[in-house]
């Protein structure tokens, strides 16, 4: 019995394994492609895909033949032995398992001699990241020794102006939310369960209906296409979450702990910055965690709330931005939408035990 | 004396409390505190409008931390002081709000009111003067164009939900039983981490088409034309099919979030359960369907009412993609057009409130579900 069941576990095994590795280079190589392409030099990404970086059987030059000067371009010529015009050459001829192949113009280009051999294009580079981060004019210097002069995409500033929006975007609903999840959790007062009805009839509304009247009162206030906007619509949008996951966590705190604490004469004031702030700890970092990333990944609210204005753009924004209007520069948007994912990614890693327990706490709780 | 007193009000503030001396000279610090905020708000306002560019955008998250975080610390402080001096009833009856009041203000302030002025916009014409009734309604539900607005969002909800649910199952009970269960769990959970704009950006590269004699830079051209196909523009010319391979940027960023969740919950059902069907003959397939899916039904209720919200909310995808054009645009894209594009704050606000009522059955199960706990 027992080793039949063990070996019915091995034979699931492999299948389980092999679904589930199927699974995961379906989700990760997207990414993998985009992280490679990032490092690639801007002619090859346009002219080979990334997955060449791996060895591959390909035409790999082994001689070149550079044509005599006064040889006439326009008529059949004979070179490497094989007589043919300027057009055949360029289309590229084979026999004898080489490819002979015309490279560069008519007048000062050379016959390439090419053999099939594994080959691999590890060509990486740093442009491309060098290039997005710049602020001014950027001069790139391509494989083949030319230069571009072309205009950076400025994104090291982007990336702080992003740092600026998210971090107090993060920290004051927080804070908010765990003043309030204590006064739910521990105090009784008229109006509390409509105050609180109205928390959780929030959770589900969708920011969209918010955008315009707000908008609205920053013009009037004068904040329109500042960080400040954008701190206070994402106060307000993640209050009900933060206020709702922090309640569900303070409400469970064990009770005697805060009698205790009231017997000794305690305010609420101490018990709630002495005692539930420190025992909060762990929801407060799941939802922090969380709140960053929606802040840092938002595009929409930053969209209307900063709007065209160049200086305070976020990341998102000036990522859509060069979408938009250089959408086959894949350099650049490789590069930059790897800028983008940075600290997202680096967030996720490090912290990815408290982002899981926020998930869980917001879900299935309550 | 002691005896009578409520037990939540501690003896030194019964001590403190009354006179009108007291109570003024804690009131001038809160009165500080709120110049303070407004002073600060003034200050981070103009470091913003001016256009001098000179400050660091890092001064500025600094100071923004200080002012929002210190201005909140030093207005309850404060609030909280002033509202334990007033006479006998009050400290009791307020404190509550100082707790509660911020917050509450906030939401009101950027959700609650907003919601019923775009509702109230919605009412108006195009710039907001005249009511209008409900003609903004009937000039969105009979415009032939959101006819494929809707139709564009039911297959986001449909197509969505189902794959993101069914795939999210499928890697939880797979990793459940795998060696690797923690590396697979992070792979397929990572896109979680990246915005809707990078994950179109990655997503565009792999639906990258080139001209069919050129080679092929997009992995998924670059397979069709290796299988003998001719190479496509997925999300542009390729109607309707296209919006599928919008909705397959969401599945792939979300399944991460439902496999967490019924990862959780499959670890939740007792092996004892388990074991007894496997020793009652049961195979694993008709484990999985007569045990594990009862068993974890109300998380799948969860993880699909969150996508399903989710997905009629898309906006970011569809913007970068396609723009909303080629027949992909959806219930959000089309309210950013009206609004921002056509200036029509009727119709935009007809179409918000479009998407508030289709969410208002969730509204409606989460208050009912509030209701009934017994806590409250």
């Amino acid at each position: 019995m027992a080793a039949k069941k063990s070996g019915k576990k091995r034979m699931g095994g492999f299948w389980v394994n092999g679904g589930l590795i199927i699974i995961c280079l379906l989700w990760t190589i997207p990414t993998l492609g985009l992280l490679i392409s990032s490092f690639r030099d801007r002619v090859d990404i346009n002219r080979t895909g990334w997955w060449t970086v791996l060895p591959h059987q390909d035409w790999v030059a082994s001689e070149q033949i550079k044509p005599e000067p006064d040889v006439d371009r326009n008529q059949p010529m004979t070179l490497a032995g094989v007589t043919a015009t300027f057009e055949e050459f360029r289309q590229g001829i084979e026999q004898d398992g080489k490819r002979l192949i015309w490279i560069g113009n008519r007048r000062v280009g050379y016959l390439e001699v090419q053999e099939q051999k594994i080959t691999a294009n590890t060509n990486f580079t740093l442009e491309n990241y060098k290039q997005v981060l710049a602020s001014d004019d950027y001069t790139a210097t391509l494989s083949d020794g030319t230069t571009v002069t072309e205009r950076g995409d400025n994104m090291g500033r982007t990336f702080l102006n992003s740092l600026a929006v998210a971090i107090p975007a993060t920290i004051i609903p927080i804070f908010l939310a765990a003043m309030a999840a204590y006064g739910f959790a521990w105090m009784r007062f008229p109006a509390r369960k409509m105050s609180f009805a109205l928390v959780i009839a929030l959770l589900a509304v969708p920011l969209q209906i918010a955008l315009v009247p707000l908008l609205r009162d920053y013009v009037a206030l004068g904040i329109n296409g500042t960080f400040l906007a954008v701190w206070v619509a994402h106060t307000g949008f993640g209050l009900p979450l933060a206020t709702y996951l922090l309640y569900n966590y303070i409400s469970g705190l064990p009770r005697d702990i805060l009698e205790s604490s009231f017997i000794d004469g305690a305010s609420h004031f101490t018990i709630f910055m002495k005692h539930i702030l420190p025992l909060s700890v762990p929801a407060l970092a799941a939802f922090a965690i969380f709140q960053f990333l929606w802040v840092w990944n938002d595009y929409l609210v930053a969209l209307i709330f900063i709007g065209a204005s160049p200086t305070n753009q976020v990341l998102t924004q000036r990522l859509a931005e060069i979408v938009g209007s250089r959408g086959q520069d894949w350099h650049l948007l490789t590069a930059g939408a790897f800028v983008t994912m940075l600290l997202p990614l680096a967030v996720f890693f490090g912290l990815q035990r408290f982002f899981v327990r926020g998930l869980l706490a917001g879900s299935v709780k309550g | 004396m002691a005896t009578t007193l409520p037990r939540s009000l501690p003896p030194d503030v019964v001590r403190e409390n009354g006179g009108p001396a007291r109570i003024f000279m804690a009131l001038v610090p809160l009165l500080a505190a709120l110049a303070l905020l407004v002073g600060g708000f003034i200050l981070l306002r103009d470091l913003q409008t001016q256009e001098t560019g000179t400050v660091s955008p890092l001064i500025t998250a600094a100071l923004a931390i200080l002012w929002g975080v210190g201005g909140i610390i030093l207005l309850f402080v404060t609030a909280y002081h002033f509202v334990e001096r007033l006479p006998m009833p009050w400290p009791a009856r307020l404190e509550p709000w100082v707790f509660v009041g911020p917050a509450l203000f906030m939401l009101i302030w950027a959700l609650f009111l907003p919601a019923l002025r775009t509702i109230v916009l919605s009412l108006q014409d195009a710039d907001s003067v005249n009511f209008v009734g409900l003609q903004n309604y009937t000039g969105v539900l009979s415009d032939p164009g959101m006819l494929t607005v809707f139709r564009n969002n039911l297959l986001w909800m449909l197509i969505g939900t189902t794959f993101t649910v069914s795939f999210g199952l499928l890697v939880a009970v797979l990793a459940d039983r795998s060696r690797f269960e923690t590396l697979a769990k992070a792979l397929i959970f990572l896109p979680m981490a990246i915005s809707f704009v990078g994950a179109g950006v990655i997503w565009n590269f792999v639906y990258a088409v080139k001209p069919s004699d050129a080679a092929q830079i997009g992995l998924l051209n670059s397979v069709v034309v290796s299988l003998g196909g001719q190479p496509q523009a997925w999300t542009a010319f390729f109607q309707p099919w296209n919006n599928f391979f919008l909705i397959a940027i969401v599945i792939w960023l979300q399944t991460g979030y439902s496999m967490v969740l019924f990862s959780a919950a499959i670890k939740g059902i007792p092996s004892e359960m388990l074991e007894a069907a496997r020793v009652d003959g049961a195979n694993e397939v008709q484990i999985f369907f007569s045990i594990m899916i009862p068993y974890i039904m109300g998380t799948i209720v969860t993880v699909a009412t969150t996508i399903v919200i989710f997905t009629l909310k898309i906006f970011d995808v569809v913007i970068v993609m396609t723009g909303g054009q080629y027949g992909t645009s959806v219930i959000a894209t089309e309210f950013y057009r009206q609004y921002f594009t056509y200036n029509n704050n009727g119709y935009g606000s007809a179409i918000a409130t479009i998407l508030l009522i289709a969410v208002m059955p969730v509204m409606a199960y989460n208050l009912r579900r509030f209701a009934q706990q017994e806590v409250f």
